[in-house]
């Protein structure tokens, strides 16, 4: 019945409980406090995955998060995640995972031929083969690689789940919950500090839950499960299990993913899958352990053999063993302990291989000492392992475990976030932190190098005490639990020289010993050419296990130590990121904030068709049934307002408020026009000039008072203007008194236009005369509406008609506008969106974004004359550049077809009408063009080089893109009242 | 009394109420806002004369300060938005100018804002999620500037760790109500 024929006694999984899920479609049990990989080891499963580039069978490596082999495709549909990896997923009932980079299936896989081919597939090979023909590369050799090698697939559906981002503050953020960890957060949370406890395990301890000796008297998981228990019940400490510190960045500042809900088949209703989390720590300390790496030898890849770290763990806090017999090779003795536990938990250990002669004794397996693995056997699954005796005769020993042990390296990733390097420790044979750590860091435990329990928990306390002292906070070292403390005892040993068959570094990228000496010979010999030509350290996992080795067959070859051939450049993130966890919630439609106008609900109620204008959404045209074209909508919208009146909602121009005894005198400097003079009750064009002299942004002032003005900025621009008048405020001129506030949202703004708009706005306005004589061109008055609601009465005009802008507190916007097309009925009224809006003011020649386009200025606009010399302004010297002011300079003028049913296209280039159509003999551009309603024509506004004397002529307007020569004759912009009577009227 | 009837900025005639386990929002449409900023040469004038109308000093940067009617927000140097009911102080930017006459510019900035109040035991960790404050460490009567699901805010504690205002372009009510309600949902388990 029981089919988990490697489940051992004991462990910290509920063996009284039993979970279902399924590995290609196969039935397995397994129990709460499972990963994927210890239910599949517990029921015989070595084989979980096939290599990316050879296909070759490949088995669980490790326990942890730097597994290079077991990846799987998780779950299915749109949360279908690839390249999981089987030693970090916890298992849940219904759990349901696929092996990834096979077909037909894991056990027999077609693409496996490539391994037979390996001698052609080496390092660089892709460099050297497929360099020609050139073209073959994208639609050939790539689209074939790319199928045959390769990790998991997405399913390419959109993913249900909804990402967090959110933010901490603490004063010491502890990395990493093993014995260094905890005993740093018990000792900074007793003493009052707001402590952070990450750990990227759903159980917290660390090694002490994989280990069978004991800390504080008690088995180490026990004494992990008190303090945890202790720290929960602390209001000034946040554990986060299952949570990853994956970057240490600037100004003690962590990136950190929460899995909140991978453990669940599906999130609970509103809960996010994961959270990133950005943690601003005063202090940190790194306690993130140490990684066990492997010793390379031939065919050292086969499912069954493992690092003897996790084989351990696997037993004692999962309770598996990856087999009945299993054997062991170390080059120390970390790799004994794991003989003996496995020993303990009733597993039969064939023999211990020692590569030290003076290796220790071992109770209960027979030992080789001085000897060496150099070979292993089995289809699918390791058989047997041969190896070479210290007196040189070769022996295969039964085993389908393998355990390796090559020695451990401090966990020195975060340490190396910042720029930092690793410096070398010859006791350790390995990487540990470098004296430059990023600001605010330090580390503690296996992580800066301190290997024993005893050494983990009495580092952590000093390193937490050190870390408070520093930001002033006292913290007491208490009593440390009584542990083991043994000294690491290694001989360095990277790979076995001798054996049949590829000795493998790099498991997840099929990285061989024989490439890396490959790279040597052809001159990779960098550590970062030797990671690009061979694809060492690449991929999901990023070398975790692999780069040591690496190292040390380069550094082997040059003849340099391994501390003078260097390591690659740490990179966060520690562990992959779903892309998800990146985006958080900033996807689809809420990837911005939308901005809506005071008219929107109005607008909606009226069928408007939306167009979005930075974060704004704005009504483009307002379809009537009938209407089966925008065109007819829009030209309706022109028509009606030309003919009689309409109204747009003209909110989203920015408003600026400026106030201040020197207001006029800031503004004078702000616009290149003058505006000291302009009368209280007027309103005045400006243009603002960058500092290059370029024309920047145009709107109006409107002289409320004195001391007070409204500048208007077109929506675009709104945010930018502001910016760079408190700029020039704050830095150019501050001592003059001005104050600024943006007042764009506080007031409901519309445009009423057209020969009528008059009479509409006399039925709101609350007795204010609106003739010519007592509000003119121009005027402006703060006055109140529809029996008393304040409001600003502007005249102005960007359609070229008798025109207004009336403003009100923005919460009575929408009343007015219904208010205005009610009282508009007996005139026809209409309400016209940016479309309208845009052709009325092509037709007006009005400049807008497409004319003030960052190359241009005012004597391109043709507004030469506004720069005004008797003053300085933003600008004002450098437009007199000889470049800006060539005798032939760009002029704005407009186009019309010669053949009215022709179309003027924005963005075409202009050529004379003879001659070569080349950028050589351009001569501008047309930058805004609209069909015309009124003239029954298409046409455009554009820049012409000497436009102004060249009215009349017929010039080619060329449109390579669309393949299209148009005839166009040069016209005034002004192609509507260019005398302007009617806005006066 | 004017015809024009008045919208919240979530478009409703009613404040929107959002109630979660442990967590309320409510818009709040009821206050009225001005801007306060000193004229140049007139800061100490400028701070006597908003302290006759207010009854208690301008605060300071990150703080705020309440009187009987008026409250105020520091903004910038030498400026505050100063707070108070909408219904009886609707023209507050008026009341406001003719208390500190030429010793101060003042802006009426009551529908630039949106307004969310929040509260309950769950508050901190909603906004833990929203914005980069330390939202746990902040006191009753400070108020800081921050961007919320990609909005320029302003954070006001009233009550620490249980009442808090967010203030908000108005414009994007909505999207800031979206991001407050959404977050409310993962962060209120029942």
């Amino acid at each position: 019945m029981n089919s988990q024929t490697n489940r051992l006694n004991g462990g910290l999984v509920d063996q009284g409980q039993s979970l279902s899920f399924t590995f290609d479609g196969k039935r397995y049990q397994g129990h709460p406090g499972d990963t994927l990989a210890s239910a599949l080891l517990a029921n015989g499963v070595r084989l979980m995955g096939r290599s990316f580039k050879y296909h070759r069978p490949r088995g669980v490596l490790t326990s942890g998060s730097e597994e290079p082999n077991a990846l799987v495709e998780l779950r299915s549909g749109g949360r279908q995640e690839p390249n999981t990896r089987a030693t970090v997923a916890e298992l849940y009932d219904g759990l349901q995972a696929n092996s990834q980079n096979r077909w037909p299936s894991l056990k027999r896989d077609v693409l496996s031929v490539n391994d037979l081919f390996s001698n052609f597939l080496t390092a660089g090979f892709y460099y050297k083969t497929f360099m020609w023909p050139k073209a073959f590369w994208e639609k050939l050799y790539e689209p074939i690689i790319r199928n045959a090698a390769g990790l998991g697939r997405v399913s390419g559906e959109d993913d249900p789940d909804a990402y967090d981002k959110g933010f901490l503050h603490c004063d010491l953020l502890v990395i990493g919950a093993g014995p260094a960890g905890l005993m740093a957060a018990l000792t900074a949370g007793r003493a009052g500090a707001r402590v952070i406890l990450a750990d990227e395990d759903f159980v917290l301890g660390g090694r002490l839950n994989a280990e069978s000796f004991e800390l504080g008297g008690m088995a180490g998981s026990d004494w992990a499960a008190q303090a945890v228990a202790e720290l929960s019940a602390m209001d000034n400490v946040r554990l986060l299990p299952r949570t990853t510190v994956i970057g240490a960045f600037d100004h003690g500042i962590y990136g950190a993913v929460e899995r909140v809900a991978d453990h669940l088949p599906t999130p609970a209703e509103g809960q996010p899958r994961q959270i990133m989390w950005r943690i601003y720590s005063k202090r940190a300390l790194l306690c993130a352990g140490a990684m066990e790496r492997p010793i390379a030898f031939a065919n050292n890849d086969r499912p069954g053999i493992m690092m003897a770290g996790a084989v351990r763990a696997y037993a004692n806090r999962w309770a598996v063993t990856p087999h009945q017999q299993v054997a062991v090779f170390t080059n120390n003795d970390d790799g004994h302990r794991t003989a003996a536990d496995l020993i303990a938990k009733g597993v039969q250990v064939s023999a211990v291989i020692d590569t030290r002669a003076d290796a220790p004794a071992v109770e209960g397996a027979e030992l080789f000492a001085g000897a060496q693995v150099i070979g292993s056997k089995g289809r699918l699954g390791l058989e047997t392992v041969t190896i070479r005796t210290a007196q040189g005769f070769t022996r295969d020993i039964i085993c389908g475990g393998l355990a390796v042990s090559g020695g451990w390296n401090p966990n020195v990733h975060l340490t190396c976030h910042q720029r930092g390097r690793p410096q070398w420790d010859e006791n350790l044979a390995a990487f540990v932190p470098g004296e430059t750590l990023p600001v605010g860091m330090s580390v503690a435990g296996a992580a800066a190098g301190a290997m024993s329990t005893h050494g983990a928990v009495q580092t952590g306390a000093e390193g937490a005490i050190a870390a408070l002292g520093d930001l002033g906070i006292t913290a007491k070292a208490g009593d440390l639990p009584q542990a083991e403390d043994a000294p690491v005892n290694l001989q360095p040993f990277w790979h076995v020289s001798e054996g049949k068959g590829r000795a493998w570094l790099d498991q997840q990228n099929d990285v061989t010993v024989k490439d890396v000496k490959l790279a040597h010979q052809e001159n990779y010999v960098s550590v970062e050419h030797l990671k690009r030509y061979t694809t060492l350290g690449m991929a999901t996992d990023q070398g975790k296990t692999s780069n040591m080795g690496g190292l040390a067959v380069m550094a082997e070859m040059t003849g340099k130590s391994i501390p003078e051939t260097g390591t690659t450049i740490f990179r966060p993130p520690y562990t992959p990121v779903p892309m998800g966890t990146l985006a958080g919630r900033a996807v689809g439609r809420h990837f911005h904030p939308v901005r809506q106008t005071p008219s929107h609900k109005w607008a909606t109620e009226h069928g408007a068709v939306f167009t979005e204008v930075g974060d704004w959404l704005r009504a483009q045209w307002f379809p009537q049934p009938g209407e089966t074209h925008w065109r007819q909508s829009v030209d309706r919208e022109v028509l009606q307002t030309r003919a009689s009146v309409g109204v747009c909602d003209v909110t989203t121009l920015g408003k600026i408020d400026v106030q201040g005894a020197d207001a006029a005198a800031f503004l004078n400097k702000i616009y290149a026009n003058g505006f000291a003079k302009l009368a209280v009750g007027k309103v005045r064009y400006g243009l603002m000039l960058r500092e290059d002299g370029i024309a920047y942004d145009d709107g109006t002032a409107a002289r409320l008072a004195e001391d007070h003005f409204v500048v208007t900025t077109t929506t675009a621009n709104a945010v930018l203007v502001y910016r760079q008048m408190e700029f020039a405020r704050q830095c150019l001129w501050p001592d003059l008194d001005v104050q600024l506030i943006s007042t764009t949202e506080a007031w409901a703004q519309y445009a009423v236009a057209g020969p009528n708009s008059r009479a509409l706005l006399e039925k709101i306005v609350d007795d204010v005369d609106l003739s010519s004589e007592a509000f003119p061109f121009m005027a402006c008055a703060e006055i109140t509406v529809c029996g008393g609601c304040r409001a600003r009465l502007f005249r102005i005009s960007f359609s070229g008609e008798l025109a207004y802008e009336i403003a009100v507190p923005t919460r009575y916007g929408d009343a007015l506008m219904r208010r205005l097309m009610e009282a508009g009925e007996e005139f026809d009224v209409v309400p016209y969106g940016t479309e309208a809006l845009g052709v009325m003011r092509i037709e007006k020649g009005h400049a807008a974004g497409n004319e003030m386009n960052g190359t241009t200025t005012a004597l391109n606009l043709g507004m030469g004359r506004m720069v005004s010399k008797k003053k300085d302004c933003v600008g004002n010297t450098l437009s007199e550049r000889d470049g800006l002011n060539m005798a032939d300079a760009l002029r704005l003028v407009g186009f019309k077809p010669v053949d009215a049913n022709e179309t003027v296209a924005a963005g075409g280039h202009l050529m004379n009408a003879d001659g070569p159509v080349d950028a050589a003999h351009d001569q501008g551009y047309v930058t805004s063009a609209a069909y015309s309603p009124v003239l029954q024509s298409s046409i455009g506004i554009g820049y012409l080089k000497n436009g102004a004397e060249r009215m009349g002529e017929v010039l080619r307007l060329a449109n390579p893109l669309e393949g299209s020569e148009v005839k166009v004759e040069v016209v005034s912009a002004h192609f509507v009242d260019p005398e302007g009577g009617r806005q006066r009227a | 009394m004017h015809k024009l009837k008045p919208i919240t900025p979530l478009g409703g005639t009613e404040p929107k109420v959002d109630s979660f386990p442990g967590l309320t929002i409510t818009e709040n449409p009821t206050r009225a806002l001005a801007s306060l900023s000193a004229r140049l040469g007139h800061e100490s004038d400028c701070a006597t004369k908003a302290r006759d109308l207010i009854g208690v000093d301008l605060p300071g940067p990150g703080q705020t300060a309440a009187g009987q009617t008026y409250s105020a927000i520091w903004i910038g140097p030498d400026s505050w938005m100063i707070d108070a009911d909408h219904a009886s102080h609707e023209i507050l930017a008026a009341e406001l100018k003719a208390a500190v006459g030429d010793t101060a510019s003042v802006v009426e900035q009551t529908d630039g804002w949106c307004r969310f109040d929040v509260s309950g035991p769950a508050v901190c960790d909603l906004f833990e999620r929203l914005c980069n404050v330390d939202i746990r460490a902040m006191q009753a009567g400070t108020a800081t500037r921050c961007s919320i699901h990609h909005i320029g805010c302003y954070l006001w504690c009233h009550e620490a760790g249980t009442a808090f205002s967010v203030l908000g372009l108005r414009s994007s009510a909505g999207s800031l109500h979206h991001g407050l309600v959404e977050i409310a949902q993962a962060v209120c388990t029942a």
